[in-house]
């Protein structure tokens, strides 16, 4: 029970770094149906802004969070500007495989400019251990899962109580009604980017802060992973991105739990395209209509 | 008579041919680094590329080798392996076809050195691997060399030293299972450890590139071992460590030469400090030929050589060595050199090959203090 307890909160944890990363793809997806495959990379960049912060500007955990959250989003709105724009009108393919170029670009620039050493991030939040009974909660834990909670919040209030909300989701409706209304359809989709790339770079020093290992290539996987959080959860739809990636944290770890740890990714990405069979539109996905 | 002009040709050829490698005139001897520079662990290939470098231009610094009563330059041409086996192999058949290398170093890691050596062998060409310590690199093969001990070797001495000199009964082992370093030594140490009357109380395993190993941990943490055993690279140890400690195991926690790298305290900081670990040599109780090239590398670098650097130096040392012995450099005059070595004193030890690819040579135990590498012990298994 209290190995139960003490797994639940490694999932916990888990499950924040990829739920922050999964509303970034589900964001992009949602508002211009393109999957943005670079995103795992914007993460990788965000853990590397906040390295920088927090060892050259020797900045405390917030203002490292705010500044590499601020940079991250202006370059989400450059990557938008000059690789996704022009290809807006066409197929969407082009875009998805531009996509991938980008995501190839950040790692070797990465890789070129800092190298391929693994830094390591100063702890920025000094590590103590509670015991809640037989359970033990560290500060990182918490502040992992309390950033992530407050930042799921505010999106969600963003999207579905404000009018630069309500203006993405009329763009996610129709592109081409929006502008009759006055409503800049560049600006909503560049203001999605920097929103995404944001939270991504959230994940990004959460993701260092609780693995304090950073390299040009990590955001390959966790990218990949929470790209699939996000289709499970129902991708375009922000809570499931939230949900997908909380059960993905915790199939991942009570598989490695009471199974040999190989069969983990197996079991946990097999369950999860066994899900997909019976409901493709993920958990809390709507089945969209096709006109024709 | 008249001249026949392809009795000439003839005689060219010949006159051609005698002046060949091992006639006096000065030729360039061209050799390979196949090593880790970028990928999972390069501060490895960076280590072996300084190590290379230094031991070439040794040589050339005197005018080349002696071989033939001529003095010939070494010519060293690198390469990255980006610590993919696919690419090591890529990089051996480089080498090997393309470039004509003499002899290879390197790859250093298991899982690189494997698919390299196996082009090696198939090629007739000799290979030395400076730090890949898996069995497998050089098991049936006869141009496959390494100049370090095997994980048999290693795996058996970490197992001593934990059930002898720690006195610990129940361990626990966490190892990267997609990586045939560490699932070598890990298993070994199983076995070695169960048969001195130990127990293995948990086995768990994770596989390359994984951040999170609190489930695994929290497990292990649940039986309540004396000792955790970490046989895995130094650019996730730390982690490992951290995340241990985070889950709240307090007992000694060992590993095996693959923590070599300084990069390990510089990743882990105080987190590491009183952690033992077994390796090829100690900095600070070095021979005179240690103290030597430890203190040339730090002139030349600035840092202390690690592990990988010393055994670099040590592989170019013993491929030197076997083409004066042998007086040519053709490919198999130095293969049967190397097998020869009966005794080369280098910078890790000394070491002696007795037919097959595995040099005998000792270990020492290291212990991290106050983020330094100290010598503890030597290990015997």
């Amino acid at each position: 029970m209290q190995f139960l307890a003490q797994q639940i909160v490694n999932a916990l944890q888990l499950g924040s770094i990829y739920a922050l990363i999964a509303l970034g793809y589900t964001l992009v997806y949602g508002v211009l149906r393109l999957i943005n495959f670079a995103h795992g990379d914007i993460f990788m960049v965000g853990a590397f802004l906040a390295f920088f912060a927090a060892v050259l500007l020797d900045l405390p955990f917030v203002p490292t969070l705010l500044l590499s959250m601020a940079a991250t989003a202006l370059l989400g709105v450059l990557i938008e500007r000059f690789a996704y724009r022009p290809l807006r009108n066409a197929p969407r393919v082009s875009a998805v495989i531009t996509a991938l170029g980008v995501g190839l670009f950040l790692e070797h620039f990465t890789l070129a400019s800092v190298g391929a050493q693994p830094r390591h991030l100063p702890p920025l939040i000094e590590t103590v251990v509670y015991r809640l009974g037989p359970v033990r909660v560290t500060t990182v834990h918490l502040v992992i899962f309390i950033v992530a909670v407050v930042l799921m919040v505010v999106l969600d209030r963003i999207v579905n109580r404000s009018l630069t909300g309500m203006a993405m989701r009329a763009v996610s409706w129709d592109k081409s009604v929006v502008p009759l209304m006055g409503v800049s359809v560049d600006r909503i989709i560049a203001l999605t980017f920097a929103i995404g790339s944001g939270l991504a770079a959230a994940g990004g020093l959460l993701y260092a802060t609780a693995y304090p290992v950073i390299e040009p290539y990590m955001g390959v996987l966790v990218g990949w992973k929470a790209f699939v959080a996000a289709v499970v959860g129902g991708i375009g739809v922000i809570r499931g991105a939230m949900l997908g990636a909380y059960l993905l944290g915790m199939v991942e770890i009570l598989v490695a739990a009471y199974l040999p740890s190989t069969y983990r990714d197996f079991i946990a990405f097999g369950l999860l395209l066994i899900l997909l069979v019976f409901r493709p539109q993920g958990i809390l996905g709507r089945r969209e209509v096709q006109k024709v | 008579m008249r001249r026949s002009p392809g009795l000439f040709v003839l005689a060219a050829l010949v006159l051609a041919w005698m002046a060949g490698p091992s006639s006096a005139q000065a030729q360039e001897i061209v050799v390979g680094l196949n090593a880790e520079l970028t990928g999972s662990i390069p501060v490895v290939g960076q280590s072996s590329r300084n190590a290379a470098l230094m031991a070439v231009d040794e040589v050339n610094a005197q005018g080349g080798l002696l071989v033939g009563g001529a003095r010939h330059r070494i010519r060293l041409l690198v390469e990255d392996n980006h610590d993919d086996p696919a690419a090591a192999a890529a990089v051996a058949q480089k080498l090997i076809y393309q470039d004509q290398v003499v002899a290879m170093v390197g790859p250093n890691a298991s899982r690189d050195a494997i698919p390299a050596a196996t082009i090696a062998e198939s090629a007739r060409t000799p290979m030395i691997s400076p730090w890949s310590t898996n069995p497998q690199t050089t098991a049936g093969k006869s141009y496959v060399f390494r100049a370090c001990f095997t994980d048999d070797f290693q795996g058996q001495v970490v197992a001593g030293f934990v059930y002898r000199d720690l006195g610990l009964r129940r361990a626990a082992v966490l190892y990267d299972v997609a990586s045939d370093y560490n699932k070598g030594i890990a298993e070994i140490f199983r076995s070695s450890f169960t048969k001195l009357g130990g127990q293995v109380v948990a086995f768990e395993t994770y596989t390359t590139g994984d951040r999170d190993f609190s489930s695994q941990i929290t497990r292990i943490v649940s039986l309540n071992p004396d000792v955790l055993f970490l046989p895995n690279y130094y650019s996730e140890v730390p982690l490992q460590v951290q995340q241990a400690r985070n889950l709240g195991y307090e007992g000694p926690i060992i590993g095996s030469d693959s923590w070599g790298s300084t990069e390990i305290v510089a990743l882990g900081g105080a987190v590491m400090n009183d952690q033992f670990f077994t390796t090829h040599y100690a900095p600070d109780i070095a021979t005179p030929e240690a103290r030597a090239f430890i203190e040339g590398y730090e002139e030349r670098y600035g840092s202390t050589p690690d592990d990988v650097a010393a055994l670099t130096y040590d592989a170019f040392g013993m491929l030197f060595h076997a083409i004066q012995q042998a007086g040519s450099w053709e490919r198999e005059a130095i293969r049967q050199a190397l097998a020869q070595i009966s005794q080369f004193t280098g910078v890790t030890g000394t070491m002696s090959f007795h037919g097959t690819g595995d040099p005998e040579k000792s270990a020492v135990v290291i212990r991290i203090q106050d983020g330094q590498f100290r010598y503890y012990g030597a290990a015997s298994p």
